[in-house]
């Protein structure tokens, strides 16, 4: 039994099948890896896990317990963090402020009226908050406006704020999408270096396979809204079936 | 200090040594010189700073934090002063019960209107809240004539209750006796200063107010304010349920509307439907932006900008401006005075909205932008000096945790 159990979802648009059977079972402490060629229904499956969009049919449980008809601020105290494509931090709020606003968001749930006590003078939470920002290296941007970093660092950012949750499972859509060889490196070696220090599980959704197959303990390939194969990255890299779907040999 | 940190707490006292000593401050010159129009230190003008200041703070909480720009607060001003003239006439003229009930009616107002109008964001959210409170208007206008008395306004007749009302009771607002209509006068060699009870009732009040609003600011609740205006999508996503933190800034932002207009009848105990028309919200719209928004000090120091334009440029008409330039020749005098009379007098909104724009245009930030761009050319020569407005800046990087 995985932490994240989604079983049959199916998903309509009009006229398109954006998800057809989509059956996944994603084990604590992995890194699960969605791949897919375009069109194949990532961002419609993960949509469906973090409560934008509801499936029509299926299925999805998370630790135990149904995250369908759930708003994403419910899904993520639930304890499910979400990472985007670009990343989305609070551009006009200092980086320590960014790491702050999480450490709340868990100590006091989704809405607290605390508005006498001053931030300053939650020492714990400083304390956690600045301890994350040690562990991605940050430390010393923690007074900076958040917008006036390089995106690399938006993205390490955007991680830390997910970080200090303590997620169960942590989900990143395409993190690497849009980026330079170089930056995309680094991305792969600031996640690597994640699954080593902590118990984590990561479900990552990726366009690009090479993203993946150093960090994945297992591997779902999606291709037009069902899932081809899920098997370990070595099995899946000379697989007959993801070939075809992405280089298209069938035509 | 009172749990604020060290910039914070010495904002808190220059505002208070500025609001003790504004009948000096603001009577710079003497009563019989061609200036004293210029003075501003006449109660019901004073009274009238401190009042749209609060206004002004507590819309800064909503506008300045959130970003949600309502165009509806004053239907909350209206309510609390309708609030205030209703305890006169059933109570007595005393000034805390009305208050009291103006916070209150004027909350829940604000939960009402609020909870409808912040399922939507942005242009919508604005036509929602103007909606609302042109409805509110029209109602006092004319629909719910027995409780606002319609176009003639609220006010005591002498057959009203009055319950609480004992024989030697003044017959006009007052505090426990405090009767807000009455001054102290001071007279030193030309210069005539007022003390208005009024006014320094009404200055503790914004002191009051400007403090709890600095702890908001300052607060997690705050801080959440602003993580609504910078990204609502990662707040969802990072498990904050954006809604009640806005209904929750609006509501209070909704108080202080109310109490800025119990205080207006406090005054002068009269409430008519005008306050609440579409004006006045964009008024304070007005403010807040001039002074700049998200800022401590700066919806006090557009509040207190308007209203000055407001009376005192209003009251320059062609006769003062032909004493000013009578040394001049008459040629002159008049094509000076044919110049200078469309911004002055009647045409004073002509020159606060080219005001306006400018400040908009290079000075987003409001006058207290302007005031730190001062403070940056002139700041290290000045040795830390550079006024008030510079010195205690709070719009630089949100300092939560130093």
């Amino acid at each position: 039994m995985g932490i994240l159990e989604v079983k049959g979802v199916g998903k309509r648009f009009g006229g398109l099948q954006a998800l057809g059977d989509v059956n996944l079972s994603v084990e604590q402490n992995t890194v699960h890896a969605i791949i897919g060629p375009n069109g194949a229904g990532k961002s419609t499956l993960l949509n469906c896990l973090v409560g934008k969009l509801i499936p029509d049919t299926g299925s999805v449980m998370f630790d135990g317990q149904s995250v369908l008809g759930r708003k994403p601020f419910e899904i993520n105290q639930m304890g499910i963090s979400r990472v985007f494509q670009t990343p989305e931090i609070f551009g006009d709020l200092t980086v320590l402020e960014n790491v702050l606003i999480p450490c709340f968001a868990r100590k006091n749930g989704s809405f607290k009226m605390n508005g006498i006590q001053s931030v300053g003078s939650n020492k714990d939470m400083i304390e956690k908050a600045m301890t994350m920002l040690e562990d991605v290296n940050m430390a010393d941007k923690k007074g900076m406006i958040a917008s006036s970093m390089s995106r690399g660092d938006k993205r390490r950012l955007e991680m830390a704020m997910c970080l200090v949750q303590e997620p169960k499972l942590l989900l990143l859509d395409e993190p690497t999408a849009g980026m330079a060889r170089a930056d995309t490196n680094n991305t792969i070696d600031l996640l690597k270096e994640i699954k080593e220090k902590r118990d984590i599980t990561m479900a990552i959704i990726e366009h690009d396979m090479h993203v993946v197959f150093s960090l994945a303990d297992r591997i779902t390939v999606l291709a037009q809204g069902t899932p081809l194969v899920e098997d370990t990255p070595e099995n899946i890299k000379g697989h007959p079936k993801v070939r075809e779907a992405y280089l298209g040999e069938a035509h | 200090m009172f749990g604020l940190e060290k910039k914070d707490t010495s904002l808190l006292v220059i505002v208070a040594i500025l609001a003790l000593f504004a009948p000096f401050i603001l009577n710079p010159f003497p009563t019989e010189s061609g200036l004293a129009q210029f003075n501003a230190g006449y109660p019901d003008l004073m009274q009238r700073f401190v009042i749209f200041g609060i206004f002004a703070i507590g819309f800064n909480i909503l506008f300045g934090l959130t970003g949600y720009l309502s165009f509806g607060h004053a239907a909350f001003l209206g309510v609390g002063s309708y609030s205030v003239v209703w305890m006169y006439k059933l109570l007595d003229y005393n000034i805390l019960p009305g208050l009291v009930l103006a916070v209150i009616t004027a909350g829940i107002f604000a939960l009402l209107i609020g909870f409808v109008s912040l399922r939507r964001s942005g242009i919508y959210f604005s036509i929602l809240t103007l909606a609302f409170a042109q409805m509110s208007f029209n109602l006092a206008y004319s629909v719910l004539t027995p409780i606002t008395n319609g176009e003639t306004g609220l006010q005591v007749y002498n057959n009203d209750k009055q319950i609480l009302m004992s024989a030697g009771d003044p017959t006009s607002p007052h505090l426990f006796g405090i009767v807000m209509n009455k001054s102290a006068n001071l007279s030193i060699a030309g210069w005539d200063f007022t003390f208005n009870n009024g006014y320094y009732f009404c200055a503790v009040i914004l002191l009051i107010v400007f403090y709890l609003s600095i702890r908001i600011f300052r607060s997690p609740f705050g801080m959440m304010l602003r993580a609504v205006k910078t990204n609502q999508t990662r707040m969802n996503y990072t498990g904050l349920n954006s809604r009640p933190y806005t209904l929750a800034a609006f509501v209070i932002s909704g108080m202080y509307a109310g109490l800025a207009g119990g205080l207006m009848a406090a005054m002068d105990p009269l409430a008519g439907a005008e306050r609440m028309q579409w004006t006045a919200s964009g008024e304070v719209v007005l403010m807040t932006i001039l002074g700049g928004v998200g800022t401590l000090l700066g919806p006090v120091l557009g509040a207190g900008f308007i209203k000055y334009f407001e009376n005192i440029f209003s009251k320059i008409n062609d006769n003062v401006l032909h004493g000013w330039f009578s040394f001049l020749p008459d040629g002159l005098e008049n094509l000076l005075v044919g110049i200078i009379h469309p911004f002055v007098g009647k045409g004073w909104h002509l020159t606060l909205g080219l005001l306006f724009m400018l400040v908009v245009i290079f000075l987003p930030g409001g006058l207290m932008e302007g005031g730190q761009r001062i403070r940056e050319r002139f700041g290290k020569k000045k040795g830390g000096g550079g006024g008030k407005d510079a010195e205690h800046h709070p719009k630089e990087a949100p300092h939560v945790a130093e």
